[in-house]
């Protein structure tokens, strides 16, 4: 590893190797996979699979404004406005095949792991009908429960040992337990580290903001099972922690003052519009109830383990513990306020939201708000409905912070 | 064709006022009724036990209280759910069951505890990979867990025979259903398509065994009658379901008859049979991996499709009809390719957009119209 370099530049770097060796790949030969982005990539890459994520693609398509001629395409082939935007823009992709933010090589075959939603099922399920394709489905039952039942976990552990045979039949090859172990190891620890740097935002204030934390989140997505991603995820928590010691803060020319957590994806095709209002206010987005998908850690190499571990994340859990995190995530990153992100695309985001604000703010008092918006689609967002809602919270945190220093 | 005439109004009454025939029918088999969310819920083991499964499927309640918990884009049907449980509409139901098959219905068991704490909220979440072994067992197991809660209800033990007598009702209901639907291409104008559909809801706050009395009587004295002449079209019809009262009247009015159906709320819940060997919960276990072409079990051969045009064929429709639900991210989902496929095989097809609460159908009238004058 080069030492000189920041771990800016090696996350670009790890980006766009990533999407070159798919394309090398592909052109050699090679089998790709597209994959869902909280899935057992131990089973591709102990195969060697070169995998791309089509929800990574999509939020970068987004980000750089190309989306809508992609869910242009995708409605105009059938596909109502009302489905997920990550789905329309990828659905669009795979016909139109050219964007300015960079292509991906076409998939041999999809990996698809239901821990994120439903609709990742259905997406996929036409993914490979369309391609005609096959498709490898692990399926993580939905944990009404607090904890993970234990016949799930058999149900997730039976469909491991189904996929690896759908490996083997798809590749020709003998998938190797040795490599399985080396790769689950490697990825438990990339998930520590990834943890370890998002949760160096505890500090006041927090050495990085929000925004970039989205964008790390691309390389927890494609490369956690691999040595680079930790690599970086070891520089960007060292460099953190440097910033942390020296006492500095998100941003050189503002202050924070205001630190509050993002509930939902980012807007990508609005990033820099929803950023400069908080950058403006000197509010920071120290945290999301996302990174912990990724800290997908699990002790030893034992499947049962990894199957918990997967069916564990937080989309999949019940209400109950989506507003246990969140209110600890309030005491753990000290936060003045919650913006919810009302996110059109992701109706299992959604439809807790609600309660789950009111009893954060029963719980904790934190004060928060909600504006509509969608992860890709830039029709779905309206700037001056945002910005009076980051006003509405500005005067609640600013109302909170009196009540505190007068001692109410 | 008194009588029949007699028997169709009974059941209408009954599909018309849910819980007036739901509280009728409790009274009537000294049953405890156990309410029953879409789609595919063990209502066998529910009988078992000695309980009345009974479907909610929505309705056509005012939607105000509901928005405390899901946002607008939410499908109706359980915007309206939960809004019939918030006012209190559920409360002398013992327990209600809610599978998990999208992510609404995920976030409306997580709501549900919370909006009507009142109703006993029992969760089941089936398989998606029903027909691997470890999805079968897996769906055994849970199959095992509700069938305790259901003992505990009844305050009674549930036995391998009960289940066995329970799956026979079960069974029989469905080939009973798949007769009346084959037959309505006959009678046409006696089965138009809102007779049709309520006669088949009524099912939902009945006993099955006495629905099934019912369901025989009627088709014996409809038997007896000859073929009706019909100048109107006959349509296969896809979707979640088919309602309000406007949209079935305008395909009463414009002589659309339903001569097959692949909605989740009608055939979906019978054209699939349980296997004859193995124990009740892995013919019931089966039941599930064997059914095929719904938006809601995961399927990457995508059969949806290929399933409306053999419906077409076996039944000479002259189209399909989509009502889609708004907001139904599974039905969307399957929609683009199915749609492709109807399109290859050269049938013309009806996209319709529904909601359960329709302020107005006079747009959706209109194309009703159109595609009715299109055909003929
Ligand atoms: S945005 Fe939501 S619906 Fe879309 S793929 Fe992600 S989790 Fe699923
Ligand atoms: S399947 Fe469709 S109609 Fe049924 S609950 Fe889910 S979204 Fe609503």
């Amino acid at each position: 590893m080069d030492t000189t370099i920041s771990s800016k530049t090696m996350l670009r770097e790890l980006l766009s190797r990533h999407y070159e060796e798919a394309f090398a790949a592909k052109a050699a030969g090679e089998l790709i996979a597209w994959s869902t982005s909280i899935a057992p990539q131990e089973l591709l890459e102990t195969m060697d699979i070169k995998v791309v994520y089509p929800e990574n693609h999509a939020a970068v398509i987004g980000a750089r404004k190309d989306a809508q001629a992609f869910l242009d395409n995708a409605e105009s082939n059938g596909y109502s406005t009302d489905l997920c935007s990550y789905a329309r823009v990828n659905m669009g992709y795979t016909r139109l095949k050219e964007s300015v933010a960079g292509n991906i090589p076409m998939p041999d075959f999809i990996f698809c792991c239901s821990n994120i939603c439903s609709t990742a099922i259905k997406w996929y399920e036409n993914l490979a009908r369309d391609m005609r394709i096959p498709m490898i489905l692990i399926d993580t039952p939905f944990n009404h429960t607090d904890e993970i039942p234990e016949h799930s976990v058999k149900y997730i552990r039976g469909q491991f040992e189904n996929a690896i045979r759908q490996l083997e039949g798809i590749t020709g090859r003998k998938f190797d337990r040795d490599r399985f172990r080396d790769v689950m190891k490697i990825s438990t620890e990339t998930a520590r580290w990834w943890k370890k740097a998002t949760a160096l935002a505890v500090a006041k204030p927090s050495p990085f903001n929000g925004f970039d934390l989205f964008n790390y989140m691309a390389v927890i997505v494609c490369m956690r099972g691999k040595h680079e991603g930790l690599d970086l995820f070891k520089l960007w928590a060292e460099e953190l922690q440097g910033k942390i010691d020296r006492g500095e803060g998100p941003w050189r020319d503002q202050k924070e003052k205001y630190r509050i957590m993002w509930d939902g994806i980012a807007c990508w095709p609005h990033l820099s519009d929803t950023a400069k209002i908080l950058r403006k206010n000197g509010i920071n987005m120290v945290t999301s109830t996302y990174p912990d998908s990724w800290t997908i850690v699990y002790d030893n190499d034992d499947l049962d383990a990894m199957a918990r571990a997967y069916s564990a994340n937080y989309a999949n859990r019940n209400l109950n513990y989506g507003i246990n995190k969140v209110v600890q995530i309030v005491k753990d990153f000290s936060l003045d306020g919650i913006i919810y992100h009302s996110n059109r695309s992701c109706k299992l985001m959604d439809f807790r939201q609600y309660e789950v604000q009111r009893q954060v703010q029963k719980q904790t008092g934190t004060v928060s708000v909600i504006f509509d918006g969608d992860q890709t689609d830039p029709r779905a967002f309206s700037l001056a409905q945002y910005e009076t809602r980051i006003e509405a919270l500005m005067e609640m945190m600013e109302q909170r912070k009196k009540e505190r220093l007068s001692g109410q | 064709m008194n009588r029949i005439l007699e028997i169709i109004a009974d059941l209408q009454e009954t599909a018309n006022h849910p819980a007036k025939a739901v509280k009728a029918s409790m009274k009537e088999t000294g049953k405890k009724a156990v309410g029953c969310l879409p789609y595919y819920t063990p209502d066998e083991i529910i009988y078992a036990a000695g309980l009345l499964p009974v479907g909610l499927w929505g309705g056509q309640t005012e939607i105000k209280e509901a928005d405390k918990y899901l946002q607008s884009f939410c499908c109706s049907i359980m915007r309206i759910n939960v809004e019939q449980g918030m006012k209190g509409m559920y409360d002398f139901l013992s327990a209600v069951v809610i599978p998990t098959y999208c992510d609404t219905l995920k976030c409306i068991c997580d709501n549900w505890q919370v909006a009507v704490p009142k109703t006993y909220l029992i969760p089941i979440v089936y398989p998606q990979h029903r027909k691997i072994a470890a999805g079968v067992a897996y769906l055994i197991d849970e199959y095992k867990r509700v069938q305790k809660e259901f003992e505990t209800i009844a305050g009674r033990k549930i036995t391998e025979q009960d289940l066995e007598d329970s799956i026979a009702i079960y069974e029989d209901y469905r080939k009973t259903m798949r007769q009346f639907t084959a037959i309505v291409g006959k009678y046409p104008k006696t089965l138009n398509a809102k007779t049709r559909h309520l006669i088949i809801k009524a099912a939902y706050f009945m006993d099955k065994s006495r629905y099934n009395a019912k369901m025989k009587e009627l088709m014996e004295e409809l038997k007896k009658l000859p073929a009706e002449n019909f100048d109107g079209i006959k349509v296969v019809v896809t979707g979640i379901l088919v309602e309000t009262d406007a949209l079935l009247d305008a395909f009463v009015e414009n002589k659309m008859v339903f001569v097959a159906d692949d909605l989740a709320h009608e055939s979906r819940q019978f054209r699939t049979c349980a296997r004859s060997e193995g124990t009740a919960l892995e013919r019931l276990a089966y039941r599930i991996a064997d059914h095929d072409g719904c938006s809601l079990l995961y399927d990457e051969e995508k059969k949806h499709g290929q399933l409306l045009i053999e419906l077409v064929r076996d039944n000479r429709a002259d189209g399909v009809v989509v009502c889609m639900m708004k907001f139904c991210n599974p039905e969307e989902f399957d929609y683009p390719i199915y749609k492709k496929e109807l399109e290859a095989a050269g049938i013309p097809m009806l996209y319709l957009e529904i909601e359960q609460k329709m302020d107005s159908a006079e747009q959706i009238r209109n194309r009703i119209q159109s595609f009715a004058e299109m055909i003929k």
